[in-house]
């Protein structure tokens, strides 16, 4: 795999973050009603990082849970390999909540239209809002971010990489050559 | 990594990965199980008959329950009522019913060894619900899976299971599943419902019932079954109970930390006082929600599986 550039380092990532945070409490004039829920692997890191920001920002403490939107793909019929379950762990009522679902890379737009099955099966909130660390581009699906770290146009042939402390050994996103090419 | 077989006939030779998958894919359905909506649409276009040839309830109802949980169609075969009846043999029943497209047969058959016969002559994934006395994999799954929400492992565990041996295939399971995750197996009975040679599969026997519960972290109750004849081996249900049936008295006396865990249906009188059927010790209807779970982890995983 190779790599071809890095788009975010360690302290745009902080800066994108904080960025992110504002934007969140402003669309929704405050932080009261919100919950943050973020979709695994990664956006569950990101969704604790922007919950923190806010918190420090603000001084709330807004509902955070996450999301595993396996159950609901519509490729298991196509897929080669298993994909694996992870538990749900979305612990407060969802009913007339502003939720914030938030993931690292917008691509064809499939895993939102699962998770937006997902919540649904929840309750019924009053809204949903998408947040997302990088947009790449190459929709399958009508589906718009919210709010977006960054907007990187990508050919069908790269990848974008999000790699976060939590689990990575680095903040950083990089841009990379498709490994199936 | 998916299962290593595409079929669950039985946990004897079942990789200790596989159990352990299967387990750790449960705790994801009983999440499922605790929503408003209690239904995901995984094996949506899937099509699942259950194949009952002998009487059950909780089991059937469970797998159905967890078929439609799982948005699978399904169709449902009771022996009564239905062709066998008529003289048709069992192979042209299930020749019949895969003719109609059937992905995944859940079977239960009063005869050991028809879910393997089933493998050689379908295409479908097969599951076994319970063969004879051979085995019954989904109720040892739930068993491992109430006692690992419980007391947190099964590793260095010890597990005595009580009474009829001989005739049960939840007993032969849970041997080849609790030894395979660690756990250290006793079974506990009247010499004449252990089978002889059991010890061969690596258990050890008491007929102390009280040695039984003192010495044990948990154990696992089975039914009288009086509909296999087992009242040619023992005297009295009377006697049974005397000896070897299970007491708030005697699990105060021996050990009160004890976890008891029942199948069903319960005997109560039998193997379990009533005052134990409904009391602190036993976990008994968690199983029973432990078991839709562990079957939606079952399908699920088989189902999907590339």
């Amino acid at each position: 795999m190779r790599i071809k550039a890095k788009i975010i380092d360690e302290i745009g990532l902080t800066r994108t973050v904080t960025r992110l945070a504002h934007e969140i409490i402003e669309k929704n004039k405050g932080s009261e009603n919100i919950a943050i829920i973020g979709m695994r692997t990664r956006g569950e890191f990101l969704a604790k990082r922007i919950h923190k920001k806010i918190s420090e920002i603000d001084g709330s403490q807004p509902e955070l849970g996450v999301l595993d939107v396996t159950l609901y793909r519509d490729d298991f019929r196509m897929r080669l390999k298993q994909p694996e379950v992870s538990v749900t762990d979305i612990a407060f009522d969802v009913n007339e909540k502003n939720l914030i679902l938030v993931d690292d890379v917008l691509y064809t737009g499939r895993t939102v239209r699962a998770a937006l099955d997902a919540l649904m099966d929840l309750g019924r909130p009053n809204s949903i809002q998408f947040c997302v660390l990088v947009d790449r581009g190459h929709r399958e699906m009508p589906i718009v971010a919210d709010f977006v770290g960054k907007n990187i146009p990508t050919s069908i042939n790269e990848e974008v990489k999000v790699k976060m402390k939590e689990i990575d050994s680095e903040d950083a996103v990089y841009l990379v050559e498709s490994p199936n090419n | 990594m998916p299962l290593s077989s595409r079929h669950l006939l039985g946990l004897q030779g079942v990789p200790k990965e596989d159990i352990q998958l299967i387990l750790d894919t449960a705790t994801t359905f009983r999440e499922v199980l605790e929503r408003p909506i209690k239904k995901v649409p995984t094996l949506q276009g899937k099509t699942i008959c259950n194949l009952f040839f002998e009487n059950s309830t909780r089991t059937r109802l469970s797998f159905e329950l967890a078929q439609k949980r799982l948005s699978a169609d399904t169709i449902n075969f009771t022996k009564s009522g239905s062709s066998a009846s008529k003289g048709e043999t069992f192979k042209d029943t299930v020749k019949n019913i895969e003719a109609m497209k059937v992905d995944m047969i859940v079977v239960r058959h009063e005869s050991s060894g028809v879910p393997h016969y089933l493998t050689r002559i379908s295409n479908a994934n097969i599951i076994n619900a319970g063969d004879g006395r051979h085995e019954h994999p989904t109720q040892a799954l739930l068993d491992m899976y109430s006692i690992r929400e419980r007391l947190g492992k099964i590793d260095g565990l010890k597990v005595c299971i009580v009474g009829d041996i001989a005739h049960s295939r939840v007993a032969l399971s849970n041997i080849y599943g609790l030894i395979s995750l660690g756990a250290k197996v006793s079974l506990c009975g009247p010499a004449t419902m252990i089978p002889k040679d059991i010890q061969r599969l690596g258990v050890t026997i008491t007929h102390n019932i009280d040695e039984a519960i003192a010495n044990n972290d948990v154990l696992n109750v089975l039914r009288i079954q009086l509909e296999r004849k087992a009242g040619t081996n023992i005297p009295t249900l009377r006697e049974y109970h005397n000896y070897f049936g299970i007491t708030s008295e005697r699990i105060k006396k021996n050990n009160p930390d004890v976890l008891i865990l029942h199948p069903g249906p319960i005997n109560r009188g039998v193997e379990l006082s009533s005052e134990v059927a409904d009391g602190p010790f036993q976990i008994i209807l968690d199983q029973v929600t432990n078991g839709v779970a562990i079957r939606m982890a079952v399908l699920y995983l088989l189902g999907t599986r590339p």
